[in-house]
């Protein structure tokens, strides 16, 4: 059990009365990069979102089952959105770091957690370490008061990235986080995705078939809300147990 | 399409060009020239009016201007414009009047509105937030002679028993009065602004786990500061601006005041109140067409301020 850190069962999803998940049952591990192939529209983001309860935000989303991470069930009723959001960060589709200077983006969510808390120079130690981790810091360090929304969209990305880590989150969604981006910068960003290996729980949706292979060791294949197949990476792109799976892997799908 | 069609447009297109075929006019180049130059000369009125007016004003005031006392006009308080044998023409006090009840107003519509904007852009939703908006817009239509009319006939015994004075109609009284009547505009812009501000922040924020009020607090309310920034530059100069209202809750006397309850004369309802009995081209009526100048010109930096900060020309 301690070697699983999202374990989703059954569940299920409406957008009003749209039904966009059906019983779906996961076992992420912990520690290692999980990817999330399916076709355009089969509810990989809408999975992904609900893992940090983002989607509430939209007002008419309704679910059933639960998720449970480290254990905790988070649609408890219990649980306190603010922790789990602090447990889990989210990486999105298109670069969204705040219209704010890059210092305070990654400051935003120690500060929001910390209670304001913490001298200057604690704060400047864990900005140069965050910055430093995703190999931003030395493209940044002399303009940390600028505007980061000037900044080009991979290092954006990468921004997103700097600003999850001062909060210490377990887990770590990332949602085509390279779709945005130009080959050197989705290199770039994979690259930096797979350095975090190891130290956090990386669940990745992505539409491409060369990064999930290159850059997971596990993988999920979802088609129309369902999930299909969930195995090493390795062997989903070798031997697929089901037809679907071996179809979409071969480009005869959307 | 019958390949006979294509095969004629294809060959007529190889051979028979000529210079004329590139000079063929139709009816939709003539609609479009005409659209535009109606269009142009729409736009162009705009700017023809102002500068007619501003030439009208000029016109009346410059003769004033020209020969006035500038120490005596801007730094003493006696308006005595029509005295027979020794006119006095400072309007210091009419400069106090309307700033006390603009900065009053503010002070008054600021809180009002941005908690109204606040609100209506981020916590209400659906039914709500219609009908709200849909009511600060009939807020904003009220005819400014009405608010005149709630400061005389109901603020005005208000004050006059809350808090035990002789005379009701004064800066306190106008100034809630006008902080009112332009909260409704300021709240719509605000609301605007911050409308405009992109959902994707928001989400971020939330994803990192902030509250309501810190994302409105963090993120939403520094992205639109110069939105909100024009909105109150826009209500101040509504605030100047603003006649009948004033003239009728300040209580019109000329007087620097040193409390709220002090009646002032604002220099709008100055004009508006004399000007009719004044004889056309005398000092009188000059002078009052150069207190005209210094209000269009003092309304004309506010509103072109506000419209830069709008347009983010002043980057923060
Ligand atoms: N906000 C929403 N309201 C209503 N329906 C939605 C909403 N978001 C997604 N859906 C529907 O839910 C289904 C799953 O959408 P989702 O965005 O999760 O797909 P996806 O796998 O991420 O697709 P893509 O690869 O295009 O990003 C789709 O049919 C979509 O139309
Ligand atoms: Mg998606």
């Amino acid at each position: 059990m301690s070697d699983i850190a999202i374990q989703t069962s059954k569940l299920s999803l409406w957008y009003g009365d749209f039904q966009a998940l059906f019983d779906v049952d996961l076992d992420i591990k912990q520690g290692i990069i999980t990817s999330l192939i399916g076709p355009s529209g089969c509810g990989k983001s809408t999975l992904l979102r609900s893992v940090n309860r983002i989607n509430e935000r939209l007002g008419y989303v309704r679910i059933e089952g639960s998720v449970e991470v480290l254990g905790q069930n988070i649609y408890d009723p219990a649980v306190e959105l603010i922790q789990v959001r602090k447990q889990i960060g989210m990486v999105f589709q298109r670069p969204n770091p705040l219209p704010l200077s890059i210092r305070d983006n990654v400051l935003f969510g120690h500060r929001l957690h910390s209670g304001e808390r913490g001298s200057k120079a604690t704060q400047e130690e864990i900005l140069e370490a965050a910055l430093r981790q995703v190999l931003l810091w030395d493209k940044v360090k002399d303009r940390l008061d600028s505007r980061a929304t000037e900044l080009s969209l991979e290092e954006q990305q990468k921004l997103c990235i700097a600003r999850l880590l001062p909060v210490k989150p377990t887990v770590l969604l990332m949602d085509e986080p390279c779709s945005a981006l130009d080959p050197t910068g989705t290199e770039a960003v994979e690259e930096l995705i797979w350095q975090l290996r190891g130290q956090y729980t990386i669940l990745i949706v992505t539409h491409n078939m060369a990064q999930a292979r290159r850059a997971s060791e596990e993988c999920i294949f979802m088609l129309l809300g369902k999930v299909i197949e969930h195995t090493p990476t390795d062997e989903m792109f070798v031997t697929p147990v089901h037809k679907e799976t071996a179809d979409y892997i071969e480009g005869r799908y959307g | 399409m019958s390949p006979d069609v294509s095969t004629t447009e294809l060959s007529s297109g190889r051979t028979g060009v000529t210079a004329d075929d590139f000079d063929r006019r139709n009816l939709d180049w003539y609609v479009d020239k005409a659209v535009e130059v109606l269009v142009f000369i729409c736009g162009i009125s705009a700017i023809i009016f102002i500068i007619g007016i501003f030439t009208f004003i000029t016109k009346e005031g410059y003769a004033f201007i020209l020969q006035m006392d500038w120490v005596e006009v801007f730094t003493t308080q006696y308006w005595f414009p029509s005295d027979e044998g020794d006119p006095e023409f400072g309007i210091l006090a009419l400069i106090a009047g309307t700033a006390s009840v603009t900065g009053l107003a503010m002070a008054v519509a600021i809180p009002f509105s941005l908690g109204g904007a606040i609100f209506v852009a981020e916590f209400a939703s659906g039914k709500t937030r219609e009908v709200l908006k849909v009511l600060v817009e009939l807020l904003a239509a009220i005819p400014s002679v009405v608010w005149g009319f709630i400061g005389l006939s109901i603020m005005n015994p208000l004050i006059i028993k809350t808090f035990d004075v002789p005379v009701g109609l004064n800066v306190l009284n106008a100034g809630i009065i006008l902080g009112l009547m332009a909260a409704p505009i300021m709240t719509s812009i605000a609301e605007d602004a911050l409308k405009a501000v992109p959902d994707r922040y928001r989400e971020a924020a939330e994803a990192m786990g902030a509250t309501r009020w810190q994302i409105i607090v963090r993120v939403v309310l520094p992205a639109a500061k110069n939105g909100l920034l024009g909105a109150v530059l826009l209500g101040v100069g509504r605030g100047f601006g603003e006649t009948m209202a004033v003239l009728m809750a300040t209580g019109h006397s000329v007087n620097i005041p040193g409390s709220l309850f002090d009646s002032v004369r604002a220099l709008t309802a100055t004009i508006a109140a004399e000007l009719g009995e004044t004889a056309v081209g005398s000092e009188h009526y000059q002078a009052l067409f150069a207190i005209g100048i210094f209000l269009f010109l003092i309304t004309f930096i506010i509103n072109l301020s506000a419209d830069l900060i709008v347009r983010g020309v002043r980057e923060g």
